[in-house]
C-alpha cells in the first residue's frame, strides 16, 4: 500500500513540477509561434519574476496578493521593453543572430541581478500560506495545490483568450503570417508586444510558484527551469500550446519517476533522452504539425 | 586565379608565423603576468573550438548546442588515457589527443547518425539535450570520477608547451580551411544552402552532414583532450551548455562561415574576461551589453547603408575603369 | 526501346489523385513537352521521376534500369537531372562553385587530399574549373564566374540551374517551366539554349512549360496532363488543336 501511496505522491510532485515547465514553456511556445525565435531569455524573467516578489513582499512588506500583481506587471512590462529594444530590430535577420541575441539578454539579467543581489543566494519563504492535507495516507502540500489549481486557471484562461477573443484571433494570424495579418489590418507590433507580455506574466506566475516551492533566490534560479520548460515545449511541438501544456506535464512526471525511482543524477539524462526518442519518431514533437518543404 | 590562391596562402602563413613570433616573444620577454600568461593555452582551445563548430554552424548551416559534450568526451578520453600511461608527458599527451579526438568523433557517428534527420531549432535543442545527457551520464560513471571530477592529470599542456598546442591549433586551422575549399567542402555548403537541389545533383545530404559532424567532434574532442591537460582537474559541470553558447558565440561574432573571424572572436572572448579583470562584477554584463549591441549593430539598416555605399563605390570605380 | 519508359505511374496524397496512371515513352535524342493547366500534377510527375515522392504504383524505366524506390541522389547518378519551379541555386556559393558541386560525382579524389589539397587535388580541381567554364560558356555565365548565385539576374539564375543539371552528366534532363517570369526576348534566347545544348550534349528533354509559343516552337511531342490524368498525347500541331485539351485551358 505504502509503494502505492509513494507513486501517487510522486505522481502529483510530478504534476506540480510539470505545471510549472508547462506554464514556462507557452511562453516558449507563444513567443516562437508568433515571432519564429527562441526566446532565450525567458527562463530569466521567471528568475526576475522571483526577486521582484522578494522586493515587493520581504523588503517593502506590501500584502501578498499586491505583490502578486505587481511581480506579473513588473514581468510583462520587462518582456515587452525586452522584445521592442533587443527582438525588434532583428525581426527580418537570420534567426541564429536573434538567438544570439536572447542569450545576450540572458546573460544580461543575471548579471544585473547578480550585481544587485550578489551571488549569494537569499533565503526567502513563501508567501503563501497554505496548509497541507492528507488523503488516504497521501500528503499533499499546500503549496503543490495552489500549483495546480493555478496552472489549470491560466490555462484555461490562455484557451479561451487565444480562441475566442479578437486579440487571441490576431495572435493567432500573425503566427500563421505576418503579411497577410498586417494586410488585413492587425496591429503585427501590437500584437507581438502583446504576446510577449502574456508569455512574460506567464512566468511571473511560474517565478511566483517556483520560488514558493524553493525558497531560495539566486540570479541564476531561472536557467535550469527555462531549459526544461524549453525541453518540453520542443516535446510538445514547439508553437502548439496544448503541446506546450502537454509537454510541460509529461516533462515534470518523468523527472520525478526518475528522481524517485532510478538515479537523481541520471534523471536529467532521462529527461532528455525521451525528448531525443520523442524527436526522432516524430520530428514535430507530440502535438506539433509537420510542414513538409515544398519541391 | 590560381595566383591569387597561392598569394593567400603564402599572407596566412605569414600571419601563423607573426602570431607564434608574438606569443613566443610575450612568454619569454617577461611582458606577460602569471594571469596572462595562464590564459594562453585556453585561447589555443577556443580557437579550436570554435574552428570546428564553425564547419557546423557556418558551412553546414546547422545550429547545434552540444558542442561541450564533444569537447568533455575529449577531455574524458585523453585524460584517462595519459592518466593510465606512463610514459614521456609529450607522447602520452600525444596518444591522449589521438584517442580524445577518435573517441569523440565515434561518439559524434553514434549520435549524428539518428540526430541530422532533424533540421534548424529542433536539431538544436536536441544537440544540447545530448550534451546534458553526455554531462549527466559523465557525472553517474564511476570511473570518470563522478561529480567529485577526475583529478591528477598532468599539465602538459601549459604555456610551456605553447609550440606544441600551436602545432595542433595550425592543424585544426588548415584541416577546416582546406576542407571547405575543396569537394567534399562544397557538398557540405550545398546543403546548407539547399538540400533538395544538393540530392537533385547527387549529393548524399545525410553522409556530408554525418561527415561534417565526425570531423567537428574529432577537433572539438583534441581540444577537451589540451583542455584536461591544461587545467588538471575535470569536472562534468564545466561543460554545460552554457560552455556550448560561449563557442557558439565566437563563431557568431566571428561572422558565420568565416574562419579567420572566429579565430579572432575566440582569440578576444577568451582575453576579454582577463582584460575587464578590473571591472569584477561588472565583465560579464559589459560582454553581455557587448554581444547584444554587436547583433543589432550587425544587422541594423546602419550597416546596410554603409555596405551600399561601398558597393556603389566599386560598381562606380569598376565603370570607370572601363571607360 | 525507347530511353524512358513510364507506365501507370500513380501518386497518392492522402486521398488525393495527384498522378494517376501516367504512361509516356520518351525517345532517346527528342525533346518533349509536358503541359497542362495548373495544378494538374506535372511537378509532381517530375518529383516522382526525380525520387523526392516514391510512387504508390507503377514503373519508371530509364535506358533498361527500373528507378522505383530509388533515391533522388541514386536517380541522379543513373542519369536524370532535373531544375526546379522556384529557382534552388546554392545561393551563398559562386556561380563556378555551383556548377562544380554537380561534378562532385564526376571528377574525384579523396577525404584526405580534401583536408591537405595534396594528392591529385590540385589536378583534379583544375579539370573541374575547366568543365565548369566549358558548360557556363555555352549560357555565357563564364563572365560572371565569381559572382555569388544569389546576385545574378533572375534570368540568368534560371540559366545557371541548367548549367548546373548539365554538369551532372545526365541522360535525361527535366526543365520546370525554365521560361517562367521571362519577356518574349529572352524565352525565344532560351528556346535557341535549349536546342543547342540538346544537340550540343547529345540529351533527351522532357519540359513543363505554360508558354505555348516555347511548347509549339520546339517540343517534337506533348503530353497534356488534367487532374493528375493523362488527357493527350501527340504531336503539337495535333495535340494543341485536341477539343479536349483546349476545354481543359480554358474551361468550357
Amino acid at each position: 500500500m505504502s509503494l502505492i501511496n509513494n507513486l501517487v505522491e510522486q505522481l502529483i510532485n510530478g504534476l506540480r513540477t510539470g505545471s510549472i515547465y508547462a506554464l514556462i514553456a507557452l511562453g516558449y511556445t507563444m513567443v516562437y509561434g508568433i515571432a519564429k525565435m527562441i526566446n532565450f531569455a525567458h527562463g530569466d524573467i521567471i528568475m526576475v519574476g522571483a526577486y521582484a516578489l522578494y522586493v515587493f513582499a520581504a523588503l517593502l512588506g506590501l500584502p501578498v496578493p499586491v505583490c502578486i500583481l505587481l511581480t506579473i506587471i513588473v514581468c510583462a512590462v520587462l518582456g515587452i521593453t525586452v522584445e521592442r529594444i533587443a527582438y525588434k530590430p532583428l525581426r527580418n535577420a537570420p534567426s541564429l543572430a536573434v538567438l544570439i541575441t536572447a542569450i545576450g539578454v540572458s546573460y544580461f539579467l543575471q548579471n544585473v541581478a547578480l550585481i544587485i543581489f550578489k551571488a549569494t543566494p537569499i533565503p526567502f519563504g513563501s508567501v503563501i500560506k497554505v496548509p497541507s492535507i492528507k488523503i488516504g495516507g497521501i500528503h499533499i502540500s499546500g503549496i503543490t495545490i495552489v500549483t495546480l489549481i493555478v496552472t489549470v486557471i491560466a490555462m484555461a484562461i490562455l484557451t479561451w483568450f487565444i480562441n475566442k477573443t479578437r486579440a487571441g484571433s490576431a495572435m493567432r494570424a500573425v503566427s500563421e503570417d505576418k503579411g497577410a495579418a498586417a494586410l488585413m489590418g492587425i496591429n503585427v507590433n501590437k500584437t507581438i508586444s502583446m504576446t510577449f507580455a502574456i508569455g512574460s506574466a506567464l512566468a511571473a506566475v511560474a517565478g511566483i510558484l517556483f520560488i514558493c516551492q524553493y525558497e531560495s533566490l539566486s540570479p541564476t534560479l531561472g536557467a535550469l527551469p527555462g531549459i526544461k520548460a524549453f525541453v518540453a515545449a520542443v516535446l510538445g511541438g514547439i508553437g502548439s500550446i496544448p503541446g506546450a501544456m502537454l509537454g510541460g506535464i509529461v516533462l515534470g512526471i518523468i523527472e520525478s519517476l526518475s528522481k524517485a525511482y532510478i538515479s537523481t543524477q541520471l534523471a536529467d539524462a532521462i529527461v532528455f533522452g525521451v525528448l531525443v526518442v520523442v524527436l526522432l519518431v516524430k520530428p514535430s514533437g507530440l502535438l506539433g504539425k509537420m510542414k513538409a518543404e515544398k519541391v | 586565379m590560381n595566383k591569387k590562391i597561392n598569394k593567400s596562402v603564402i599572407i596566412n602563413i605569414i600571419m601563423a608565423i607573426v602570431a607564434y613570433g608574438i606569443v613566443m616573444a610575450l612568454i619569454y620577454g617577461g611582458f606577460l603576468g602569471r594571469q596572462a600568461m595562464s590564459i594562453i593555452i585556453p585561447c589555443c582551445i577556443n580557437v579550436m573550438l570554435a574552428v570546428s563548430l564553425c564547419l557546423l554552424v557556418g558551412f553546414l548551416g546547422e545550429l547545434t548546442l552540444g558542442h561541450a559534450g564533444f569537447m568533455s568526451i575529449g577531455a574524458y578520453a585523453g585524460a584517462l588515457t595519459t592518466n593510465a600511461l606512463n610514459l614521456p608527458p609529450m607522447v602520452e599527451l600525444l596518444i591522449g589527443l589521438l584517442v580524445g579526438g577518435i573517441v569523440a568523433a565515434v561518439f559524434s557517428l553514434i549520435i549524428g547518425l539518428p540526430v541530422l534527420r532533424l533540421k534548424g531549432d529542433y536539431l538544436a535543442i536536441v544537440t544540447l539535450g545530448f550534451g546534458e545527457i553526455i554531462k549527466s551520464v559523465i557525472n553517474f560513471l564511476g570511473f570518470t570520477g563522478g561529480a567529485k571530477g577526475l583529478s591528477g592529470i598532468g599539465t602538459y599542456s601549459n604555456y610551456k608547451n605553447f609550440t606544441f598546442v600551436y602545432i595542433f591549433v595550425l592543424l585544426t586551422i588548415l584541416v577546416i580551411s582546406n576542407l571547405v575549399r575543396s569537394r567534399h567542402g562544397r557538398a557540405i555548403c550545398a546543403v546548407r544552402d539547399n538540400y533538395i537541389a544538393a540530392e537533385a545533383v547527387g549529393i548524399k545530404v545525410s553522409k556530408f552532414k554525418t561527415m561534417a559532424f565526425v570531423i567537428s567532434g574529432f577537433f572539438a574532442g583534441m581540444a577537451g583532450v589540451f583542455y584536461a591537460h591544461n587545467v588538471g582537474i575535470l569536472k562534468p559541470g564545466n561543460f554545460d551548455y552554457n560552455k556550448s553558447i560561449e563557442i557558439l558565440v565566437m563563431v557568431v561574432l566571428g561572422g558565420m562561415g568565416n574562419i579567420k573571424g572566429a579565430i579572432v572572436a575566440a582569440v578576444i572572448l577568451t582575453a576579454l574576461p582577463e582584460v575587464l579583470r578590473s571591472a569584477a562584477d561588472f565583465r560579464m554584463l559589459l560582454y553581455a551589453i557587448v554581444l547584444i549591441a554587436m547583433m543589432l549593430f550587425n544587422n541594423s539598416k546602419f550597416r546596410t547603408v554603409m555596405i551600399e555605399k561601398r558597393n556603389l563605390k566599386k560598381a562606380m570605380s569598376i565603370q570607370k575603369e572601363g571607360e | 526501346m525507347a530511353l524512358l519508359e513510364v507506365k501507370h505511374l500513380g501518386i497518392s496524397f492522402g486521398g488525393l489523385r495527384a498522378v494517376d496512371d501516367l504512361n509516356m515513352s520518351i525517345e532517346q535524342g527528342s525533346l518533349v513537352g509536358l503541359i497542362g493547366p495548373n495544378g494538374a500534377g506535372k511537378t509532381t510527375a517530375f518529383n516522382l521521376l526525380t525520387g523526392v515522392y516514391a510512387p504508390s504504383e507503377g514503373t519508371i524505366v530509364l535506358d533498361g534500369e527500373s528507378l522505383v524506390g530509388k533515391a533522388p541522389t541514386e536517380i541522379c547518378k543513373s542519369g536524370i537531372a532535373r531544375t526546379f519551379q522556384n529557382i534552388r541555386l546554392f545561393t551563398k556559393m559562386t556561380v563556378l562553385d555551383n556548377v562544380k558541386v554537380a561534378l562532385h560525382n564526376h571528377v574525384e579524389y579523396s577525404l584526405a587530399e580534401s583536408f591537405f589539397h595534396l594528392g591529385k587535388f590540385s589536378k583534379r580541381e583544375k579539370e573541374m574549373d575547366e568543365r565548369a567554364i566549358d558548360i557556363l560558356k555555352v549560357f555565357d555565365l563564364d563572365g560572371q564566374a565569381d559572382v555569388l548565385a544569389s546576385n545574378l539576374p533572375y534570368g540568368k539564375q534560371r540559366k545557371l540551374e541548367i548549367a548546373r543539371a548539365l554538369a551532372t552528366e545526365p541522360k535525361l534532363l527535366l526543365l520546370d517551366e525554365p521560361a517562367a517570369g521571362m519577356n518574349p526576348n529572352e524565352t525565344q534566347e532560351l528556346m535557341d539554349t535549349i536546342q543547342l545544348i540538346r544537340d550540343k550534349f547529345h540529351i533527351t528533354i522532357l519540359l513543363i512549360e505554360h508558354d505555348m509559343k516555347l511548347v509549339s516552337g520546339i517540343c517534337e511531342y506533348l503530353y497534356v496532363l488534367n487532374f493528375g490524368m493523362e488527357l493527350a498525347h501527340g504531336e503539337p500541331a495535333v495535340v494543341l488543336n485536341d477539343p479536349k485539351v483546349i476545354t481543359a485551358y480554358l474551361g468550357e
